[in-house]
């Protein structure tokens, strides 16, 4: 396998960076409501991965990355949850999903 | 027997409290309660005085009432002749003025309340008569004084009436100081104020000098308010403004009775201080010439039998100062009955008339038998006409003043003008032709509630003075004595010199005022400046008046000015100054609390108008803000 260049803990940690930069992208561009919450779950998956890695690399004996990983995808499933029921309700109210004008919470 | 004699008062004091807390709204029961209580009374009152004739004591009861360490005030009785002779005297009195009342004061609003305070100024003089010594006898003594302001005021609506028990209450008390001080100085003295202890302790010599005359003037001022005399004789005419039958009773048995009670039941004092006793004689025989002389040209038939017994009070004074007791006790019991006999008399008159002004009389003899002839024979006892009650009591007035020239001389003056005045007033309201016509046609005699008890006082104005005759064994004389009983030899002389002065009054009178052959007119005319002062009683009112009552408004006034000027200015001036004080605190409350509190909101608004457009309310700008601060901790880190 020379030649090859391993797959290392940096490589992982790039990929993070990546998904997490387009979450928050998302989360600060997108209008839609439904995609904004999407993006949510790109940098929730984002997180996931470098701790994941980080556990793989830095503590290979124990599982600790993983477990928080798996704890933050229940939470954010039951997280998703909620908020699309939020969102169900604004569609109901304000005919529409857009973030933008959702903004009745200002002073 | 003795023992209970308190159920004499007792029951008078029982019937007041039944009629003011129960049977006030039934007026037959109220009357009837009230002469049924004295009527008793007089009953029981008449074995107590065959007991005591019996044996005259003094007999005393007595519980203590208080103690003070060493020393104990008594609630007690004291019975002796004396008091045997002004119980038997009170309750006649007393029950023939109540039997009269029930005419008198028939259709009078409040019956029972007169009834009731009738019933306690009973109760209070024969309280008095029975005391045992001086804080006891200051009580009753203030409680007849009390009731007599009740009733001499009793028509109060009219304000001659109010003035007049106002004048009594005040008068008197003028004197009650003097008592006061006399009753303070008696126990400095002594120690005690029981009647017994203090006599003994003068007969020892242990009270005696300038402290026991002083003593003794300051009590006597007791009985000169009380018993009207000179100088504070003046509430009594004026205490004509009260229904008649109380001035009878006051004027007979109880109001001023109770001063020559008091000088007869302390006489120990007078006999032992000659100074003291010669005081009260002059102030006594004072008096006596002063009421009767103004007596002698009133017109208003109830003035004159007022001065008259102003005079007849100053007759007893004058004996008891001369130191003679008997004369003067024996005079106070006939007089108590011939002058209420003279004022119901009098009562009935006006009863019948509706007038006191013995000028719109005459006549009246004629329609008011029974009236008229009791009146006669009270005047003629009065006037000391053999062998009435009066002759008698004023017989040993006069043999007492022997030995006193100018008393006697004195004194027999006072009997002529007592006669002259008391016919001038019979003539004037039974004889001659009626004056005014009008009145004279409604004239009629009076029911027989009001001439029964004249009848019966009638009857003792004639005979109850023959209990004194000198000549009977066991007479006045031998039973009410002080010290050894002195049987005064008759001294024919004497009767009949003050017979011959009583009768040469009467004819006086007959000539001026019957046979009209002297014109009154033309001697007040020939005498004009004497008779003006005598009409205005010397004018002893006006006097006071200026003197007195005056200069006291003006004192009145001046700490009205006082109070209204300086107490009312500093009240006011401490109010004004609360208010500028309180309106420079508004000011500061309004202006610097309040502004720096609103200051202070002001400034929060302020700020929050500013701060609160980063409030956009969107999602995305919050999100926005985050990443930037991450961003700027990573780059300030």
């Amino acid at each position: 396998m020379a030649g090859q260049t391993a797959i290392g803990l940096n490589h992982y940690l790039m990929l993070s960076g990546i998904l997490f930069t387009i979450g928050m992208f998302g989360v600060l561009t997108r209008r839609n409501a439904i995609a904004v919450l999407m993006s949510t779950e790109l940098m929730f998956n984002a997180a996931n991965i470098a701790l994941v890695a980080f556990s793989r690399f830095v503590t290979p004996a124990a599982l600790t990355g993983q477990m928080i990983a798996m704890f933050i995808i229940v939470v954010a499933a039951a997280e998703a949850t909620v908020a699309l029921a939020i969102v169900l309700l604004i569609y109901r109210s304000f005919k529409g999903i857009n973030v933008d004008r959702i903004n009745f919470m200002k002073w | 027997m003795l023992y209970n004699a308190w159920i004499i008062p007792a029951l008078p004091l029982a019937a007041f409290a039944l009629i003011v807390f129960f049977t006030h709204r039934n007026r037959a029961v109220s009357a009837a309660l009230s002469i049924g209580a004295i009527l008793i009374g007089f009953v029981y009152a008449i074995p107590v005085l065959f007991q005591l004739i019996h044996n005259h004591g003094p007999h005393e009861f007595y519980f203590t009432w208080l103690d003070f360490g060493t020393w104990h005030l008594q609630i007690g009785m004291l019975l002796d002749p004396l008091t045997a002779v002004m119980l038997m005297v009170v309750t006649i009195v007393s029950s023939c003025v109540q039997i009269y009342s029930l005419g008198y004061m028939h259709g009078d609003p409040r019956f029972s309340r007169y009834f009731a305070y009738l019933s306690l100024f009973t109760f209070s003089m024969l309280g008095l008569v029975l005391s045992n010594n001086f804080a006891m006898i200051f009580i009753f003594w203030e409680l007849v004084g009390l009731t007599s302001y009740l009733l001499i005021g009793f028509w109060f609506e009219k304000k001659s009436a109010s003035d007049a028990g106002k004048k009594a209450f005040i008068t008197t008390r003028t004197g009650d100081l003097g008592f006061i001080i006399g009753i303070l100085l008696t126990f400095y003295a002594c120690g005690t104020l029981n009647f017994g202890e203090v006599f003994t302790k003068i007969e020892t010599g242990i009270f005696a000098g300038g402290l026991l005359t002083a003593a003794g003037i300051f009590l006597f001022c007791g009985a000169v308010g009380k018993s009207a005399q000179f100088p504070l004789h003046v509430w009594l005419p004026d205490a004509m403004e009260g229904p008649t039958p109380v001035s009878a009773l006051i004027h007979a048995a109880t109001m001023v009775a109770a001063g020559v009670y008091l000088v007869a039941r302390i006489l120990t004092v007078y006999l032992a201080s000659e100074t003291a006793g010669m005081v009260v004689a002059v102030i006594g025989i004072t008096t006596s010439l002063i009421a009767a002389s103004i007596g002698l040209v009133q017109n208003d038939i109830k003035r004159v039998l007022a001065y008259s017994t102003v005079s007849q009070l100053g007759y007893m004074i004058m004996a008891l100062g001369l130191g003679s007791f008997t004369a003067g006790t024996f005079h106070l019991m006939t007089h108590a009955f011939f002058k209420a006999l003279l004022f119901l008399a009098a009562g009935s008159v006006i009863h019948a008339v509706h007038t006191n002004d013995m000028q719109e009389m005459g006549g009246l003899g004629r329609k008011m038998k029974i009236t008229a002839v009791t009146m006669f024979i009270a005047s003629f006892s009065i006037a000391g006409i053999f062998p009435l009650s009066g002759f008698w009591s004023k017989d040993e007035i006069v043999a007492a003043t022997m030995g006193h020239p100018v008393f006697m001389v004195l004194a027999l003056g006072v009997a002529f003008m007592t006669a002259f005045y008391m016919f001038r007033l019979c003539f004037l309201t039974f004889t001659g032709t009626p004056r005014d016509p009008h009145k004279f046609d409604h004239a009629h005699e009076s029911p027989r509630t009001m001439t029964y008890p004249l009848l019966f006082l009638a009857f003792l104005s004639v005979f109850a003075g023959w209990v004194g005759i000198p000549w009977l064994p066991h007479g006045y004389s031998s039973f009410v004595y002080h010290g050894e009983p002195h049987h005064a030899a008759f001294h024919f002389d004497i009767a009949g010199i003050s017979l011959l002065v009583g009768l040469s009054g009467i004819a006086l009178a007959y000539l001026m005022y019957y046979r009209r052959s002297i014109s009154p007119d033309k001697v007040a005319e020939r005498f004009r400046p004497l008779y003006t002062l005598l009409y205005h009683k010397y004018y002893f009112d006006e006097l006071y008046d200026a003197v007195i009552v005056r200069p006291l408004y003006a004192i009145c006034d001046f700490w009205f000015w006082f109070d209204q000027h300086i107490i009312d200015g500093l009240v006011n001036g401490a109010a004004t100054l609360t208010l500028w004080w309180s309106i420079a605190k508004n000011w500061f409350d309004v202006k610097v609390v309040d502004g720096a509190v609103n200051g202070a909101a002001y400034t929060i608004r302020g700020t929050g108008s500013i701060l609160r457009f980063a409030q956009t309310g969107r999602l995305q700008n919050y999100a926005l803000i985050i990443f930037a601060g991450v961003i700027l901790i990573w780059f300030l880190r």
